[in-house]
C-alpha cells in the first residue's frame, strides 16, 4: 500500500508551540464502548441523498448510516489504498487485461430495517449513480465513464466490467458519496426516496434530523465490523459561524469539528485548552486557482497569462500565508506526496515555480511587454468568503501588483461569485479552486480541460485534451506519471490556462477524549465513525 | 372603532400583495440560484445535467408569471411550497422556528421592560442628577454597542471566567430545547441573548420613556396635580406614567416585531436555530421559496403589530378615536 504522509502533521499538543510533535497518527489504547460523539458541522444537507449531493454537509451527518463497497483505510487514511468495507478480503487486483473487478460481498450484513444486504443491492446502487434513469439526478456518473455494465452473478459476487483498463475506476468506487441503498428501497419506494428518508447498512441508525439544528444517530448493534462501532451515538450539530464552532470545542459543547479551522482558530484552542487538545494536521486536496478569462483580451494571450503565474512567489507565500490561511502546500496539479505528483526538482522547472521570484518577475514583465500589455487593469473576481479565498486574494493582488498590474477587485457573496463565473462570466481573472474527497489525481485533474464542467477559464485545448485521453487509458503507473507531467507542462506553464496558488491544509483540532479518529487528506473521508471512540479518562 | 380595524383588516390584502410582488421580482434579480450554490458551491466536480435537473425540479425554468402565480396561489389554497435548498415544507421550517423566536423574544421584551421603564422614570424624575447621568450613560452604551458584538463578548466572557474559576469552561447550550422539556436548559441557552438584545432594546426604550415623561411631567395637569397636594407617587403612575407610555408602546412594539424576524446576527453568534437564522441562510442559499414567505411573514408581522399598537393607542388615551 502507497503511502503519500509527508506532510501529514498529527500533532499532540500540549500547551506547545504550534508544529512542535509530529507524532504517528496510532493511538494504542484499547477501545473503549460507549459515549456520544457531538460534532459541528458549518452546513446543512440539502437532501439525504449521497448519490445527487456533492456537499460535505452530506457526509458528516449521514455517512455514519451507510456502508460502501470500499473505502479509504479509516486506520490509515492517509494512504492512496483501499480496503473493503462491503466486500471481502483485500480489494481485488483486475482481471482481463484489466477491464474486471469481481468482489466478494460479505454475508450477513443487513440494512436497518431488517433486510439482508446482497451483490444485488450493490448492483441496484451502482446502476443509480452510473447509469441513472432520464431524469434522475447522480452527481458523479462521469467518473465512472469507464465502466461497461455492473452485475451480480450470485447473491455475494459482484462484477464490474470495464471498458478499458483505468487508474482511476477503483478510487472512483471508494468515493464517499456511494452509500450502498437496498434494491427494495428504489424498487418499492423510487430513486427519490433517499433524499428525505435513511436505510443504510452503516455503523449508526437514524434516529431524528431537526432542520437547521442537528442530526442523530444511534449505535447499530448489527454493523457488520464486528465489536464496532464504539459509540453509543453521535449528534450533529449544524453551526454556520466559525466563532460558534471553535467555542463550542473550546466550551465542549462539541468535540471536533471534521472539515477544518484556521491556522489562528488552532492557536487560539491551543493556548485555551493546553493537553486537553489535540491537533492533526494534513495536505487538504483542494486547490486554490487563479482562472484567467481566455474569452477577454489580452488573457487569451498565453504571454499574458504566464506572466500573471510568473508574478506569484509560491515559495515565500508557503512560509507565510500558511500562519493566517488554510493553505501550505506548493504543488502542481496532482495532489503533493502522491506517487502521480511531480517532485520538486519537476516543479521547478514550471513557470512560476522556481527560487528566484527577482528572475521570475523579470520574466513576467518581459512577457507581458512582448504582448503590448501596458498599464493593464485587471478586473479580479473573488468569493465573499474569508478561508482561504479572500486572504490569498488579497495577497495575488499584491503579486501582481509587483508586475505592474492594476487589480480591481470585486468581491461577491457565493451564489453572485457563482453566477459570475459559470453565466455572466464578467470577470478578467478569477479565484477559483477545486475540491475532491478520494485522491484520484486522474479525475481529479479533469478540471483543466477546457470542456470540463468546472472549467470557467472558457477555452478549447486539443492538444490537452488528447492527453488526457491517453492519461485515462495508462494502465502503469509509470506511463501515468510520464503522462501526467506532459499534462501538468501543458496546463500550467505552456498555456497557464490556469494558475494554481498552493494546496489547502487542513487542520483539525478537537478534544483529546476522541480516538480512533484519523485525519484524511479530504473532508469528505473517514466520516463513517465506526472506528472512533471516546477516552473517559480524559473527559 | 370596530369599522376603523375592519378597514385596517382590509388594508392588508393589497399590503401584502405589493409585498409579495416586490419580494418576488427583487429576488430574481439577484444573479445565481440554489441549483449552483447547493452543486456548485462546494468546488467539486459535479455533472452538469445534475444542474439542469435541479433547476427543472424546482420550477426554476418555468416562466416567472407561472412561478409568481405559484407563489401567490399557494395562500388560496394553503400550500406554501417547499423550501429549495431541504425540500422540506416551508410551514414546517418557519413553524419549527417560529417557537424560539417567538419565545426569545418575548424574554428580551421582559428583559428591556423590566429595566427602561423604571429606569426612564427614575432619569426623568432626578433631571440633571448622578442618577440621570448614569442611567442616560447606561443608555447611551446599548445604543452604541451592538447586540451581536456584546452577545460574542458574553459568550466569550463566560467561558474565561468559568475556565479560570472551575478549570473547564462552560459555555451556553448549542442546541435548542424546548422549555416544556428542559426549563432549565432552555433558560441557560436563552438568557444570554435575551439579555444581548434586551440591553440594546431597553437603551432605546429607557431614552424613550425618559424624554416622554420629561414631557408629560412639565404638562399643566401634572402641575395641578402637584397644586392640590397629591403625593408624588401617585402623580408619577397615575398621572404621567400612563400619558408618557404612547411613544414607549410604539417602540416597544415596533423592537418587538422586529425581534422575531430581524435578529439574523445575533442568532448566528449564538446558535439559535430560529427565524432569523433561517432567513439568513435562505438568502445565502437563493432559496426564493423559502425567503419570500420569510419576507411576507416579517410584513405580516410588521403590519399587524402596527395594527395593536394603534388600537393600544385609543386605550391608553381615551380622547384618541379613530374615524
Amino acid at each position: 500500500m502507497k503511502r503519500f504522509t509527508p506532510t501529514i502533521a498529527i500533532a499532540m499538543v500540549a500547551g506547545l508551540a504550534l508544529g512542535l510533535g509530529v507524532v504517528g497518527p496510532a493511538s494504542a489504547a484499547t477501545p473503549q464502548k460507549g459515549g456520544i460523539l457531538n460534532f459541528v458541522v458549518a452546513g446543512e444537507a440539502p437532501s439525504t441523498d449521497g448519490h445527487r449531493e456533492t456537499t460535505y454537509a452530506v457526509i458528516h451527518p449521514y455517512a455514519p448510516m451507510y456502508s460502501v463497497l470500499i473505502r479509504v483505510n479509516p486506520d490509515d487514511p492517509q494512504s492512496s489504498g483501499f480496503v473493503c468495507d462491503l466486500c471481502e478480503g483485500e480489494v481485488p487486483a483486475a482481471t482481463e487485461g484489466g477491464t474486471k473487478y469481481s468482489f466478494k460481498i460479505r454475508k450477513g450484513v443487513k440494512f436497518h430495517d431488517g433486510t439482508p444486504l446482497t451483490a444485488h443491492d450493490i448492483v441496484a446502487t451502482f446502476n443509480k449513480i452510473i447509469f441513472p434513469p432520464e431524469g434522475v439526478p447522480s452527481a458523479r456518473k462521469s467518473f465512472f465513464k469507464m465502466v461497461e455494465s455492473v452485475t451480480a452473478p450470485n447473491d455475494y459476487t459482484l462484477v464490474f466490467k470495464l471498458k478499458f483498463p483505468s487508474g482511476a475506476f477503483l478510487p472512483a468506487v471508494a468515493g464517499p458519496y456511494n452509500w450502498v441503498y437496498s434494491k427494495k428501497d428504489l424498487d418499492e419506494h423510487g430513486y427519490a426516496w433517499h433524499q428525505k428518508n435513511v436505510n443504510g447498512s452503516g455503523p449508526f441508525m437514524f434516529v431524528q434530523r431537526q432542520p437547521g439544528a442537528l442530526v442523530e444517530g444511534k449505535r447499530n448493534p448489527n454493523y457488520h465490523h464486528k465489536g464496532q462501532p464504539y459509540l453509543d451515538g453521535f449528534k450533529a450539530i449544524i453551526a454556520k459561524k466559525m466563532s460558534v464552532r471553535i467555542q463550542a470545542i473550546r466550551g465542549n459543547r462539541a468535540a471536533i469539528e471534521f472539515r477544518g479551522f484556521p491556522p489562528k482558530a488552532r492557536d487560539d484552542l491551543v493556548a485555551a485548552l493546553g493537553d486537553k487538545l489535540t491537533v492533526q494536521e494534513s495536505d487538504w486536496n483542494c486547490a486554490l486557482f487563479f482562472t484567467p478569462n481566455h474569452a477577454r483580451k489580452p488573457f487569451d494571450d498565453p504571454r499574458v497569462r504566464r506572466a500573471l503565474t510568473l508574478a506569484i512567489d509560491r515559495q515565500e507565500a508557503a512560509k507565510y500565508l500558511s500562519k493566517i490561511a488554510i493553505v501550505k502546500t506548493v504543488g502542481g496539479v496532482v495532489f503533493p506526496g502522491h506517487p502521480l505528483a511531480a517532485t520538486q526538482e519537476e516543479l521547478q522547472q514550471l513557470a512560476g515555480y522556481g527560487t528566484d521570484i527577482k528572475k521570475s518577475r523579470a520574466e513576467a514583465k518581459r512577457l507581458l511587454a512582448e504582448a503590448g500589455v501596458t498599464n493593464l487593469v485587471v478586473n479580479y473576481n473573488n468569493r465573499d468568503v474569508d478561508q482561504p479565498y479572500k486572504v490569498v486574494g488579497t495577497w495575488l493582488i499584491d503579486q501582481w501588483r509587483q508586475v505592474g498590474l492594476d487589480v480591481k477587485q470585486t468581491v461577491r457573496p457565493t451564489a453572485q461569485f457563482l453566477a459570475t463565473l459559470r453565466k455572466s462570466k464578467d470577470f478578467d481573472v478569477s479565484i477559483d479552486w477545486n475540491c475532491a474527497s478520494v485522491v484520484n489525481p486522474i479525475a481529479d485533474v479533469s478540471k483543466f480541460l477546457g470542456g470540463a464542467g468546472n472549467n470557467y477559464a472558457q477555452y478549447e485545448d486539443k492538444e490537452l485534451d488528447a492527453i488526457y485521453e491517453k492519461l485515462l487509458r495508462a494502465a502503469t503507473v509509470d506511463e501515468q506519471r510520464k503522462l501526467m507531467r506532459q499534462y501538468e507542462k501543458r496546463a500550467l506553464d505552456e498555456q497557464a490556462h490556469m494558475g494554481l496558488t498552493l494546496w489547502w491544509y487542513k487542520i483539525n483540532p478537537h478534544r483529546s477524549y476522541v480516538k480512533g479518529w484519523k485525519i484524511a487528506p479530504s473532508h469528505y473521508l473517514n466520516q463513517q465513525l465506526d472506528t472512533v471512540w471516546l477516552d473517559k479518562s480524559l473527559m | 372603532m370596530y369599522q376603523y380595524i375592519v378597514k385596517r383588516l382590509l388594508l392588508i390584502v393589497p399590503t401584502l400583495f405589493g409585498a409579495a410582488l416586490l419580494v418576488f421580482f427583487l429576488l430574481r434579480l439577484l444573479p445565481g440560484d440554489v441549483c449552483e450554490v447547493r452543486l456548485a458551491g462546494t468546488g467539486t466536480w459535479f455533472d452538469p445535467q445534475v444542474l439542469e435537473l435541479c433547476r427543472e425540479e424546482l420550477g426554476l425554468n418555468d416562466p416567472l408569471i407561472v412561478q409568481f402565480g405559484d407563489f401567490v396561489g399557494g395562500y388560496f389554497t394553503g400550500d406554501l411550497g417547499t423550501s429549495m435548498w431541504t425540500g422540506q415544507p416551508i410551514t414546517h421550517e418557519i413553524g419549527l422556528r417560529f417557537k424560539l423566536s417567538l419565545q426569545l423574544a418575548i424574554m428580551a421584551t421582559l428583559v428591556a421592560v423590566a429595566f427602561a421603564i423604571p429606569l426612564g422614570i427614575i432619569s426623568a424624575v432626578k433631571q440633571d442628577t448622578w442618577i440621570d447621568y448614569v442611567v442616560r450613560a447606561f443608555s447611551i452604551t446599548g445604543i452604541a454597542i451592538p447586540s451581536f458584538w456584546l452577545g460574542i463578548m458574553i459568550i466569550l466572557g463566560i467561558l474565561i471566567v468559568t475556565q479560570n474559576l472551575f478549570g473547564e469552561g462552560w459555555m451556553p447550550p448549542i442546541n435548542y430545547v424546548s422549555p416544556f422539556e428542559d426549563p432549565l436548559g432552555n433558560l441557560a441557552q436563552l438568557i444570554w441573548p435575551a439579555v444581548a438584545t434586551g440591553y440594546r432594546y431597553s437603551a432605546v426604550a429607557t431614552r424613550m420613556t425618559r424624554s416622554a415623561m420629561l414631557e408629560v411631567l412639565r404638562e399643566d395637569y401634572v402641575r395641578t396635580a402637584r397644586a392640590k397636594g397629591l403625593a408624588e407617587k401617585l402623580i408619577i403612575n397615575r398621572h404621567a406614567l400612563k400619558n408618557a407610555l404612547l411613544p414607549v408602546v410604539t417602540i416597544i412594539g415596533i423592537e418587538f416585531a422586529f425581534l422575531i424576524g430581524g435578529l439574523v446576527v445575533t442568532e448566528q453568534v449564538f446558535n439559535l436555530n430560529g427565524l432569523g437564522k433561517l432567513f439568513v441562510d435562505a438568502v445565502g442559499h437563493q432559496d426564493f421559496a423559502l425567503t419570500q414567505q420569510l419576507v411576507m411573514l416579517v410584513v405580516l408581522i410588521f403590519v399587524v403589530t402596527n395594527l395593536v399598537i394603534d388600537i393600544l393607542y385609543a386605550w391608553l388615551d381615551p380622547r384618541i378615536r379613530y374615524a
